[in-house]
């Protein structure tokens, strides 16, 4: 095996162990009928083996990657998505260490499979560094930032379960509505990994040539068949399928092509699910945080929290000046993803003076924590794809 | 308002909740509460004491945690907008009217919206940046209002505190005690890191004060940072310029009086694919050409000292280096950052000046296009007077003059008249790439292209940036705030005699209550004192049994 082969099966390795930590820890947390935790160590001792086995996988994958691209592999949107879900990983395990909290691996290991998984449908190709991304500032600050949002993003792990625990599911509230909203969100991911893997495997393209906001002649691929057809677009080949609707051109059809995609397909999943079960989601999940202290995940919650922001500041924001001064001569240029960056900071200190200042804890504490780590998926994903600028990658 | 006067007979500041001396409640609200609010020490503070004039509404205003709030969710809102659409500076429109145009023709009425409130142009709107100035107020005024006295009240504790002060911490313990109990918790206090103080029958223990400071600390780390980017926009705190050099050209540097910038050779690399760089194969098969680097080979020059300005016959050699993105060339605060580049500029273009019907020619000549000259002498006599030059033509005025769209010789245009002894009066001629214009009628002569050089420009840009140093000493003081502050934490343990040996045990912390609950535990157990008992969880113990009760009633 080449080292580019080792790198890509730890991944697929790491990505089973998780599947596997996902159930043990299942498992661990169900209990038993009193309520008793005798199984609770054992399973958890095993699922914790477990994640620590995918986790150096993990590990495994990304430095047989570094050796092979001779460059920190967290230079293009797979690398970066799959090293976010890799420190989610991180951060659990850390977290399960001091606080041995096996229902947090339950929530985390999922979100950290999708977030691989989502990772993965970028194109996974070795990609050279320009100019701009050569220099020692680019291990040093984008691993802090991949390493501060994979701990913060863990106290909206604990902030769910809180929320799974907390809600009352059997009377209509604003909360119950946003919790199943939240696990709705969840499928759309599955959605759009589920869909894009069935038509990667099907080899599906479309080529169009069409006219760009600024007036000039382009052309595109679709990877999924055009539910929306770029600005005059033209198919390239005549058997494509025509789009159903056209949009203006500072929209991309491509893009809103595989969102629009992502939705019906994640619909449909989520509407199995409720069909069969006939139960929220967020429901049929209360009964595996039963056991769970509320307390203690508030604990953790902000823990990560005073953990990662900290990191955070120096990552994503003074390493980041320092840099972008070394390589564009300025240290802020209100570049989006700086600026989402900027909105990431100042959400985390709301989240901390609202909590130190005005007693916010508990359930409030924990939404706040949910819609931080739904600001770091908008820089990760949004910013990225949608707006461009000089950090978009793919 | 006046002064008030505890029990003890220490006079407080007007607005205290706790006597700074002996730890009395002071208000009629904090005697009524079982456990002192320990936040400030029940120190007073401005914005909670006076309410009257302009001044104290200001500041009781920018002092509240709230209004900081909502000042940070406001700015998060604010920057969020600006990204709905990309701002002015990024678009390639420029002029007033090309960029509201731009937004309106490609973002159709949401970007004519977009544009007509400003958000084009955000992040450097007034409201934008008073919403960043009033940040710094609310920074500044509400650190001021809880620092201060935070810092008095802590500096000037007293050991022994009154008896209610004790009874209502969080932690609280009173009852027998071994006979030299109070030697023997010293001691171990003392073990376990603590400053122990003592005076006649008490004792106060207390480690890690510098703790309460971390919140005011890293809010100084921004108040700094901000006063830098503040001084930005004075004249000569920074300088932001550009420079094209072309290679084997000396430019003055704007910007940097009397420094000078050659080009001796500009190069770009691309990634080839192989070698080293073939696992980057399939990757440069979907991107294409990727560029691997770009560089200048630059020499820095200097007027010496004493020169008249301006005068460019005897500089002096500073440095070589290879400016290099990521490696910007530094001297004397400046720095030369490597940004852009054109290649294959037109550096000279040769002609041959030909007779039209027998295609004779009278002799060459070549057109440095950076300095052209005026007149161009060939063999015979002939001459070639250069009457314009247009390094861009862009086409006729309604005069008929050529014009230039930019002084870069993209597409240039030569007005020229040509004389030789057999046309002595001379013929004039318009040359542009490709085509010739005889306005005056048929010429016997024309000036055939022969051939051209080119040559590589850079694109430099100069910064310097006095205020660097301010933004970096900010940023480092917010660090260590923000470690002290979160990492650390401020414990004190007060140990008292009464006369009737019943000794008293209290304890506090700004957080982390497991930690000190431990150590708490370990001194009264091995001096023999009094166990403290955590109120606060009684309490919420008390509160859920009188649930239950309502619950089975």
């Amino acid at each position: 095996m080449t080292l580019v082969e080792w790198s890509s099966n730890l991944l697929l390795t790491a990505f089973f162990a998780y599947l596997a930590g996902t159930l043990l820890f299942g498992g661990a947390v169900r209990g038993n009928k009193e309520g008793s935790f005798a199984s609770e160590s054992r399973w958890g001792r095993i699922a914790i083996t477990v994640t620590v086995i995918g986790f150096l996988a993990n590990l495994g994958y990304f430095f047989t990657r570094w050796a092979a691209s001779g460059h920190i592999p967290l230079s293009n949107m797979f690398e970066f998505t799959a090293a976010f879900g890799m420190m989610l990983v991180g951060g659990f395990i850390l977290i399960y260490f001091i606080y041995r909290t096996p229902a947090l691996g339950m929530v985390v290991l999922p979100v950290a499979l999708l977030v691989i998984a989502y990772a993965s449908m970028f194109p996974r190709d070795i990609s050279p560094l320009i100019p701009a991304l050569q220099s020692y500032w680019l291990p040093i600050h984008v691993s802090t930032v991949v390493i501060a949002e994979g701990i913060l993003a863990i106290s909206a792990g604990a902030g769910l379960i809180y929320l799974l625990k907390n809600v009352d599911m059997k009377k209509k509230s604003k909360q119950r509505l946003w919790l199943e909203i939240l696990m709705y969100a969840l499928f759309l991911v599955l959605g759009f990994v589920v869909a894009n893997s069935y038509f990667m495997l099907t080899d599906y393209e479309a080529a169009f040539d069409y006219v760009d906001k600024e007036g000039e002649a382009a052309s595109v691929v679709y990877d999924m068949p055009p539910l929306f057809g770029m600005n005059e677009g033209v198919a390239l080949d005549e058997s494509t399928m025509e789009p159903i609707f056209e949009v203006p051109a500072f929209i991309n059809g491509s893009k809103l092509t595989a969102v629009a995609w992502s939705v019906i397909v994640g619909t449909i999943l989520y509407g199995l699910v409720r069909l069969v079960f006939r139960r929220r989601v967020a429901e049929m999940l209360q009964p595996l945080v039963r056991n769970t202290n509320s307390q203690l995940m508030d604990e953790v919650g902000y823990r990560s929290v005073i953990i990662g922001f900290p990191v955070f500041s120096l990552g994503a924001l003074i390493f980041a000046m320092i840099w972008a001064q070394e390589a564009w001569g300025r240290f802020w240029g209100w570049d989006p993803k700086e600026v989402w960056a900027l909105i990431t900071w100042l959400f985390y200190a709301a989240y901390l003076h609202l909590r130190l200042g005005k007693g916010w804890q508990g359930e409030k504490s924990a939404w706040l924590a949910v819609g931080g780590f739904a600001i770091i998926m908008f820089n990760l994903v949004a910013v990225n794809l949608i707006i461009a600028g000089l950090h978009s990658y793919a | 308002m006046e002064q008030i006067k505890c029990q003890c007979g220490h006079n407080n500041p007007p607005g205290t909740d706790l006597c700074a001396s002996c730890g009395r409640p002071l208000t009629e609200k904090e005697k009524r509460k079982k456990l002192a609010d320990m936040r400030y020490e029940g120190s007073a503070r401005r914005s909670q004491t006076y309410n009257k004039s302009i001044v104290d509404k200001v500041w009781n205003f920018f002092s509240s945690v709230k209004i900081g709030i909502a000042i940070i969710v406001a700015i998060l809102v604010a920057a969020s907008i600006g990204t709905i659409l990309p701002q002015q500076l990024f678009i390639p429109a420029q002029g007033e009217e090309a960029v509201r145009e731009y937004y309106a023709d490609v973002y159709g009425s949401f970007g004519a919206v977009y544009h007509f409130l400003g958000f084009h142009d955000l992040y450097s709107s007034y409201w934008f940046q008073a919403l960043i100035g009033m940040l710094g107020i609310s920074l500044i005024i509400a650190s001021l209002d809880r620092g201060v006295p935070l810092y008095k009240s802590l500096k000037n504790q007293r050991v022994l505190r009154h008896e209610s002060f004790m009874k209502r911490q969080r932690f609280f313990g009173a009852g027998e005690a071994e006979p030299d109990a109070l030697d023997a918790s010293a001691q171990e206090l003392e073990n376990m890191k603590y400053k122990v103080r003592r005076e006649k029958n008490g004792i106060l223990a207390e480690k890690g004060r510098f703790s309460r400071w971390g919140p005011y600390v890293n809010h100084a780390g921004l108040i700094i940072f901000l006063i830098g980017v503040m001084l930005r926009a004075l004249p000569g705190f920074y300088i932001d310029e550009s420079l094209w050099v072309r290679e084997g050209e000396m430019r003055a540097i704007p910007g940097a009086p009397g420094y000078y910038l050659a080009s001796e050779n500009f190069e770009v690399t691309t990634y080839s694919g192989e070698g080293d760089e073939e696992v980057y194969g399939e990757a440069l098969e979907e991107a294409g050409t990727v560029v691997k680097d770009y560089k200048t080979d630059a020499v820095l020059y200097q007027v010496p000292e004493g020169s008249p300005p301006g005068a460019t016959d005897n500089l002096e050699k500073v440095k070589e280096y290879e400016i290099e993105v990521n490696h910007p060339l530094q001297f004397d605060g400046y720095n030369v950052y490597q940004m852009d580049y054109r290649l294959n500029e037109l550096s000279s273009m040769t002609f041959a000046l030909t007779n039209k019907e027998t295609g004779e020619s009278r002799g060459e000549l070549t057109v440095d296009l950076s300095d052209p000259q005026h007149i161009y002498e060939l063999e015979d006599g002939s001459t070639v007077e250069l009457i314009g030059y247009y390094p861009d033509f862009s086409g006729f005025a309604e005069n008929g003059e050529p014009q230039t769209a930019t002084p870069i010789p993209n597409n240039p245009g030569f007005l020229v008249e040509m004389t030789t002894p057999e046309t002595p009066e001379g013929e004039t001629s318009f040359i542009v790439i490709r085509e010739t214009v005889e306005p005056f009628g048929e010429n016997e002569y024309k000036l055939t292209f022969q051939s051209a050089e080119t040559r590589d420009v850079s694109g430099l840009v100069i910064r310097k940036d006095v205020t660097l140093p301010i933004l970096i000493l900010g940023g480092i003081i917010f660090m260590i705030g923000v470690t002290q502050g979160m990492y650390f934490n401020h414990r004190r343990i007060w140990i008292q005699e009464k006369a009737d040996g019943t000794v008293l045990v209290a304890g506090h912390t700004n957080k982390n209550w497991f930690a000190l609950k431990k150590e708490l535990d370990k001194t009264t157990e091995t001096a023999g004192l009094p166990p403290a008992a955590d109120q606060q969880e009684e309490a919420k113990q008390k509160e859920k049994e009188g649930e239950n009760r309502y619950d089975v009633g």
